[in-house]
């Protein structure tokens, strides 16, 4: 089964973090990955780059309109996920709770199964 | 030879090579990538120049080669492989034989299911990681890394290349079918882009199947599971629209099923159920053969589906087979029966929020006339399924009762 490990990052949490505590927050990213890896489980990661980086299109009487983003004013944004392939949910769920980010208050962490997937896959 | 016919024979030939390189060196890991270069390396000459006059001894020599190239070039680990390979007492047994000890070895305990399936598929299915990845929809190096982890598990349990004995043997055989049973789910519910690649799982799964089935003929659920299989496949192309739309049983085009595969399946069934033992299998495959007696959906013999539902609730107690019995229970004795039945499951964790109980109490909530209700539970089925064929069947109902209900 396939599910979606949303990151989602507040930008003045992360920013009030200790160095240390910043850091130990990528160690854990890392082990994370290679954990996955070496289980069989990991698809694909990928981080973002800054909301304020967000580009929002939209296209009104046929005309692009591109404007800067983010598209949801909010204090939360996307800042990354994690595409795994695992058991079930459950397992899933207990993969999710090795992200460090389940640790800091303010730091949002969604688990959502695949429903639909297409396009090549090898990374 | 046709390249189908080659790929056919490697495939075949696969799991004796396996067998026999285990047999003689030991270390299953070493021996299953030997094996599998052989059989790339076979795909590639055959066809070129032509195929041995004894294509196993052909495969046990190159994968040989190959297994003692490693060892040697892996010097660090020479020493120990030497002494392994001299510990294997070579046996004389029948090269056929070593399928099954594989599949054992392949559905060992200590491996979660999904290992189980792709190791399966390559030790004894004898496809390519690069084929099985395609098939389960994830990236090679994924599929890669959980075959082998999921052979340094084998190795850690320190397995020995032999069949269980007793009851071990017994607890084994069933994880081994639940395997197969799994190959072929994912193979029958295809909901997705590669949905070419996953109807071979499918047939994949028939064909081990009726592989274990050859070894033991006996087992009542070994051929309960082959019938299963054999039905459920029968229906395939009644099964879905042209645009890859779910159609229920009770639309389904009869005449579109496949009789051969009807024919064999209800043969395999009468033959399970005159054994000494009923198992789960053999009961879902005559629930299926009885469906496939009928002519039209209105001919079904819902109180015989009831009775089978009931004593398979009796030895495999189960929530989904409950809520399955409550559906025939409804065509015997009225939706209410049915109703009352499936709110017996409203306190079981594992079916809160289930889209299977969902859109059952829809389905009989609509024969009541509650269409209100049957709508809401439609609605709230829909969103709860993750697949997509089942969402755009569900959301079909829902547009059907809000045409209804005005």
């Amino acid at each position: 089964m396939k599910f979606l490990i949303s990151l989602h990052i507040n930008p003045a949490v992360l920013e009030a973090l200790t160095e240390e505590e910043q850091a130990a927050i990528g160690d854990g990213h890392g082990k994370f990955i290679e954990a996955l890896k070496k289980s069989g489980e990991l698809i694909t990661t990928q981080a973002l780059a800054d909301p304020s980086q967000a580009a929002v299109v939209s296209v009104r009487n046929g005309q692009p309109v591109v404007t800067d983003g983010p598209f949801l004013e909010s204090k939360e944004y996307l800042g990354g996920f994690y595409l795994i392939d695992c058991e079930d949910k459950a397992r899933a769920i207990e993969l999710a709770t090795q992200i460090p980010d389940t640790a800091i208050p303010g730091l949002g962490v969604e688990v959502r199964q695949v429903m639909f997937a297409d396009g090549q896959l090898e990374a | 030879m046709t390249a189908t016919a080659i790929e056919d024979l490697l495939r075949e030939l696969a799991p004796q090579v396996l067998g026999a390189l285990v047999r003689r060196y030991g270390q299953f890991e070493g021996c299953e990538d030997a094996v599998q270069e052989a059989v790339l390396a076979a795909t590639v000459q055959w066809p070129v120049e032509e195929v041995p006059n004894n294509p196993r001894n052909w495969l046990v020599t190159v994968a040989s080669r190959r297994l003692i190239d490693q060892m040697r070039s892996d010097h660090a680990r020479r020493e120990r492989e030497s002494a392994t390979a001299t510990e294997v007492v070579p046996q004389d047994v029948p090269s056929t034989d070593d399928t099954l000890v594989l599949l054992f070895l392949c559905c060992h305990p200590t491996l979660t299911a999904a290992s189980q399936t792709a190791l399966t598929l390559r030790a004894v299915g004898g496809l390519t990681t690069a084929e099985i990845a395609r098939a389960f929809l994830v990236p090679e190096a994924t599929m890669a890394a959980r075959i082998s982890r999921a052979k340094q598990r084998i190795k850690a349990a320190g397995s020995s290349f032999s069949l269980p004995e007793g009851e071990e043997r017994e607890e084994r055989l069933r994880v081994v079918l639940h395997v197969l049973y799994l190959i072929f789910n994912e193979g029958y519910t295809a909901t997705s882009g590669a949905e070419l690649h996953r109807a071979d799982l499918a047939h994949e799964a028939i064909r081990l199947a009726r592989m274990v089935h050859a070894q033991l003929p006996e087992d009542g659920e070994v051929t309960g599971l082959l019938a299963l299989m054999l039905l459920t496949d029968a229906r395939r192309e009644a099964r879905t629209t042209a645009e890859g739309d779910l159609v229920p049983l009770d639309e389904q085009d009869r005449t579109r099923w496949d009789r051969g595969l009807i024919d064999e399946g209800t043969g395999l069934v009468k033959t399970s159920l005159a054994g000494p033992a009923l198992g789960p299998y053999q009961l879902q495959a005559a629930i299926a053969a009885t469906h496939a007696d009928a002519a039209t959906a209105e001919e079904t013999n819902w109180p015989q589906v009831h009775a089978l539902y009931l004593i398979l609730e009796r030895i495999a107690p189960n929530p989904m087979v409950t809520l399955n019995r409550a559906i025939a229970l409804a065509e015997t004795e009225g939706p209410r029966a049915g109703l009352a039945l499936i709110s017996t499951l409203d306190g079981d964790e594992r079916m809160a929020g289930h889209h299977r109980l969902l859109s059952v109490r829809a389905h009989l909530l609509e024969k009541t006339g509650d269409t209100a209700g049957a709508y809401e539970h439609y609605r709230r089925a829909a969103k709860s399924t993750a697949s997509i064929a089942e969402r755009r069947y569900l959301e079909s109902r829902v547009g059907r009762l809000r045409i209804l209900g005005g």
